[in-house]
């Protein structure tokens, strides 16, 4: 049976990962690649990168440090941030990533989605939504520019165009729900995993293992993703996939 | 020297990184007479079943085939497990190698596709591929057709139905997922494929 997956995501500026972490045994905890090693050895099932920074002079920095993560990691590795051009992606993909993320590039121009597609498959391609509930609390708007921006359109229908133009994956953050700790926001993961026929990863607000299992269940997400939870307090990720699986969510373990 | 072949689709970095961290010499080329020299070939592919026209056109095709005559091991990945049977739904047109008889067709209606993430296997102990892997361990998946089971099937998975997640016979190998992306089941799969 296929499972359910548990992707840990770094935030990365300026080649170190910014959020503040608690693994033990790591000689550098700020490094993205050990970082990601050892999120790789206690479960996760991928890897996101997001450079947040995002500042072109940084795009160097942000190869090399694709590059070091990649060399150690042998499970799904994808980046996201900044990418904004066809020439953007070969070169993070000539790093070794395995996908990358798009968001405002894609929302400017969704033929970037189908170019990148068509170049290197629509399985390499994950288009990122930003959404936040508008007035009308049942719909949701994709904003663009890390949050600061909104794009006008709405998410679930952005969501079934990007897939029309060949994504292969929808990384769909909650931005009323991120960095809150509270739960995912089913109902926005609902609307757009039933939407699509694409896997959606659904992203913002995890606290606990019984959001992660909301989620899948009652959101009807594939995919979970959290950064924060496994940096503070959460001291292995398999004590959390464990906790998940004994409610009946398929999931990768033993690993 | 292990050749992985480039026929200009999909990412080939990962692949050659795994096999680096096993310490095994090999080389990413387009060159028919080296893949010709190699002593083991490796097929990566993701993307499109039409992109393995461009083997056919390259010479490479022939060279491939020619080492596998001579009892070279030779490992098809994804696209490159797909092209090693007959043909693609995907691409009727472009036809596969025909090493194994059956065509790739596409998953069920009922489910989502590609098939994205990590699932279970169900292995045949005598695989000389999975020697020494788990009966039920999990790989990385992705992909949108796939090939059903056959007489040559030496692990299958379930989503839609059963189909077939690796073949093998004497020394042909092809895997559906992606070893190079499956953690340590899928770096002791190159290694068993790289010490044969």
């Amino acid at each position: 049976m296929l499972t359910k997956r548990i992707i840990a995501c770094l935030d990365v500026d300026g080649g170190r990962v910014v959020k503040g972490v608690q693994f033990v045994n790591l000689r550098d905890a700020g490094d993205p690649a050990e970082l990601a090693k050892a999120h790789s050895a206690s479960g996760a099932d991928e890897i996101v990168l997001l450079d947040i920074s995002a500042a072109h002079q940084q795009r160097a920095t942000l190869l090399d440090t694709v590059r070091r993560v990649a060399a150690q990691l042998f499970i799904p590795l994808t980046v996201g941030g900044g990418v904004r051009t066809l020439e953007d992606a070969a070169a993070v993909f000539a790093a070794g990533a395995d996908k990358i993320g798009i968001n405002s590039a894609a929302l400017a121009d969704s033929s970037l989605i189908t170019r990148i597609a068509e170049r290197f498959g629509s399985q390499a391609v994950v288009v990122a939504i930003d959404a936040k509930r508008g007035k009308d609390a049942s719909r949701w708007e994709a904003f663009t520019h890390g949050g600061r921006a909104t794009s006008g359109r709405d998410a679930v229908a952005w969501a079934r165009e990007a897939e029309s133009r060949g994504a292969g994956e929808i990384l769909l953050t909650s931005m009323d729900r991120d960095g809150t700790g509270v739960g995912f926001d089913c109902e926005l993961t609902l609307a757009v995993a039933d939407s699509v026929r694409i896997p959606v990863i659904a992203s913002g607000g995890a606290g606990g293992a019984q959001h992660f299992v909301e989620v899948f269940r009652d959101g009807h997400a594939d995919a979970a993703l959290a950064a924060s939870i496994f940096h503070y307090g959460l001291s292995s990720l398999g004590d959390l996939k464990q906790q998940i699986g004994s409610q009946g969510i398929p999931m990768r373990w033993p690993c | 020297m292990i050749a992985i072949v480039d026929y200009g689709a999909g990412n080939l970095v990962s692949v050659k990184k795994a096999l680096d961290w096993l310490g095994q010499e090999c080389l990413i080329t387009s060159d028919p007479a080296q893949v010709a020299e190699a002593t083991k070939i490796v097929l990566p592919g993701v993307g499109h079943f039409a992109s393995t026209a461009a083997l056919g056109h390259s010479g490479l095709q022939d060279a491939i085939t020619g080492a596998i005559g001579c009892g070279v091991p030779f490992l098809g990945i994804c696209v490159g497990l797909q092209w090693m049977f007959e043909g693609s739904q995907e691409s009727p047109e472009t036809r596969g190698l025909g090493l194994f008889p059956g065509e790739c067709e596409r998953f069920p209606a009922h489910v989502k596709s590609p098939h994205v993430g990590w699932n279970q296997l169900e292995v045949d102990s005598s695989s000389r591929l999975f020697r020494g892997i788990p009966a039920s361990s999990f790989v990385y998946f992705t992909h949108s057709f796939r090939v059903s089971l056959t007489d040559t099937t030496v692990a299958c998975s379930e989503y839609g139905g059963s189909f077939s997640a690796a073949v093998e016979r004497e020394h042909i190998f092809g895997v559906q997922f992606h070893p190079e992306k499956s953690g340590e089941i899928g770096l002791k799969l190159l290694s068993n494929f790289c010490a044969l």
